[in-house]
C-alpha cells in the first residue's frame, strides 16, 4: 500500500473497500501536554530515543542527532526517561 | 550511525494510540523485521482502532480487519491463496491482542496450529481488554483490579499459560518477548520468518491507561517485568525443548508492581503469595530449560 499505487483500468481496481491512505492526515501533536526539548551538548547519538519512540516521530539528521517531529509527537516522555544521559527534558507546552 | 535494530519504518505517525503504547511500539518493531512484503490480519483489537478510521490506515502494508475469533484461520486462507498464486516470499502474521487470543480466539489458533499452516500468529498481550476499557481477560495476572475485578474482589485467577497450550499443540518455535528488548523480539521475529509452519510469539505491551502507570515510564515497566520474573523471556523450540532467551538476576517484586495502580490494593502478604507463584514458575522454566540443553548444543553442532 505505498504512496504511489494508480490504477491503469477498473479491472485493476480492488473488489472490496480498501484504504489505500496513510494515517499521517491525523496530526496527533495536538495530543501533546508537554514537549520534549533535547540538549545537543549531552547527546552522545546512541539512537536510543528513536528506538523507543512509539509513535515514530524522532528521526536523526545528517549528524545522528535526533529531532523531534512536533506534528506528531504525543509526548508520552518515553524518549526522556531512557535517554541515558538525560539529555531530554519534558516541558509543558504552552 | 550502527542501527541495532533495522532502520526501515513501515509504520507511519499518526496513528491513534494512546500516550506510551507498548502495542504501538510492539507493530513498530514488528515490521522491521518483517519488511513491507507482509500481509497483517487484525481481529477486534486495540490495534484495529490504531490503525485509524477508513480509508485511513497507519501499518503500511495490506491488512484484513477479521472478525473477533478469526484472526488465525483467516491468515491461514491467506497464505492457501499465497501459495496457490506461487507467491512464496510473502509473510503472513495475525496480530491479536491477548483477548482474541487466549480467550475469543484460541479454537480458531488452535486449529491453525493443529494444521500447521505457514503463518506468524503474534499476541501482544496488554493484560486485559484494554480496547473496551479494562475488562478482566484470562491474560491479566494474578492481583491486578481490572473493571470488572475491583480492588475489594481482584483477580484471583493466575495467568492462562498460553505459551505452554501452544507448546502443547508441538509446533516448531513458540517464544516469549518485551517491547523493551526489542533486538531480542527482532531475531526472535526473523527465526520465525526463516522456518516453515505456525509460529507463535507472545509480546509483553504495556497499556499505561490500563495499568493505571505513567506513560513515560512504558518501556521501563516491560522491562522491569522480565527483571522481576513476573514475565520471563523465553523460547519453546518443537513443542518440547525450552531455552532461556535471558537469565536476569532478580530484582524485588515490588519494583515492578509499585508504580501500576491496577497492583495499589495489595497487602504485604499478597505481594509475598505473588511472588512465590512467579518463583514457582521460573524455577520450572529453569528446570526445563536445563532438560533441554543437550537439543540445543546439538544443533549448533549440525551447523
Amino acid at each position: 500500500m505505498s504512496d504511489e499505487i494508480k490504477w491503469k483500468k477498473e479491472s485493476d481496481m480492488p473488489l472490496m473497500a480498501m484504504s489505500m491512505g496513510r494515517m499521517t492526515v491525523n496530526k496527533t501533536g495536538s495530543w501533546r501536554n508537554l514537549r520534549p526539548v533535547i540538549e545537543k551538548e549531552k547527546c552522545i547519538k546512541c539512537g536510543i530515543c528513536w528506538k523507543f519512540c512509539p509513535d515514530v516521530s524522532i528521526r536523526l539528521d545528517e549528524e545522528d542527532y535526533p529531532v523531534v517531529d512536533l506534528e506528531f509527537c504525543k509526548g508520552c516522555g518515553i524518549c526522556a526517561v531512557e535517554c541515558p544521559k538525560d539529555a531530554i527534558t519534558m516541558i509543558k507546552e504552552e | 550511525m550502527k542501527y541495532t535494530i533495522p532502520a526501515q519504518e513501515v509504520m507511519c505517525s499518526g496513528h491513534k494510540a494512546c500516550q506510551g503504547c507498548g502495542a504501538a511500539l510492539a507493530m513498530r518493531y514488528a515490521l522491521k523485521a518483517l519488511g513491507p512484503r507482509t500481509i497483517m490480519t487484525f481481529p477486534a483489537c486495540c490495534w484495529s482502532v490504531i490503525d485509524g478510521p477508513f480509508p485511513y490506515s497507519a501499518v503500511g502494508v495490506p491488512l484484513f480487519h477479521t472478525a473477533f475469533e478469526t484472526a488465525a484461520v483467516v491468515a491461514s486462507g491467506i497464505r492457501a491463496g499465497l501459495d496457490a498464486r506461487g507467491e512464496k516470499d510473502v509473510n503472513v502474521v495475525a496480530w491479536a491482542g491477548d483477548g482474541g487470543t487466549f480467550d475469543i480466539g484460541i479454537q480458531a489458533l488452535s486449529g491453525t496450529t493443529e494444521r500447521n499452516d505457514n503463518i506468524i500468529y503474534v499476541c501482544y498481550d496488554n493484560e486485559a481488554y484494554m480496547n473496551t476499557g479494562v475488562q478482566r481477560s484470562s491474560a491479566t495476572p494474578w492481583g491486578a483490579v481490572t473493571t470488572t475485578t475491583p480492588p475489594r474482589h481482584f483477580k484471583k485467577e493466575r495467568k492462562k499459560d498460553m505459551m505452554a497450550i501452544l507448546a502443547a499443540h508441538s509446533i516448531p518455535y513458540t517464544a516469549s518477548a518485551s517491547v523493551a528488548y526489542p533486538e531480542d523480539f527482532i531475531k526472535k521475529l526473523n527465526y520465525a520468518k526463516s522456518i516453515e509452519g505456525t509460529k507463535f510469539l507472545h509480546i509483553l505491551a504495556t497499556c499505561p491507561p490500563g495499568w493505571r502507570s505513567a506513560p513515560e515510564i512504558a518501556v521501563q515497566l516491560a522491562k522491569l517485568a522480565v527483571q522481576t520474573h513476573a514475565f520471563p523471556l523465553y523460547e519453546i523450540h518443537e513443542g518440547r525443548y525450552f531455552k532461556m532467551s535471558m537469565n536476569p538476576a532478580k530484582k524485588p517484586l515490588t519494583d515492578y508492581l509499585k508504580p501500576q495502580g491496577r497492583f495499589r490494593h495489595l497487602t504485604e502478604e499478597q505481594v509475598a503469595d505473588m511472588d512465590r507463584m512467579i518463583d514457582e514458575r521460573y524455577s520450572y522454566l529453569l528446570e526445563q530449560a536445563e532438560r533441554s540443553k543437550p537439543y540445543f548444543d546439538a544443533k549448533k553442532e549440525t551447523k
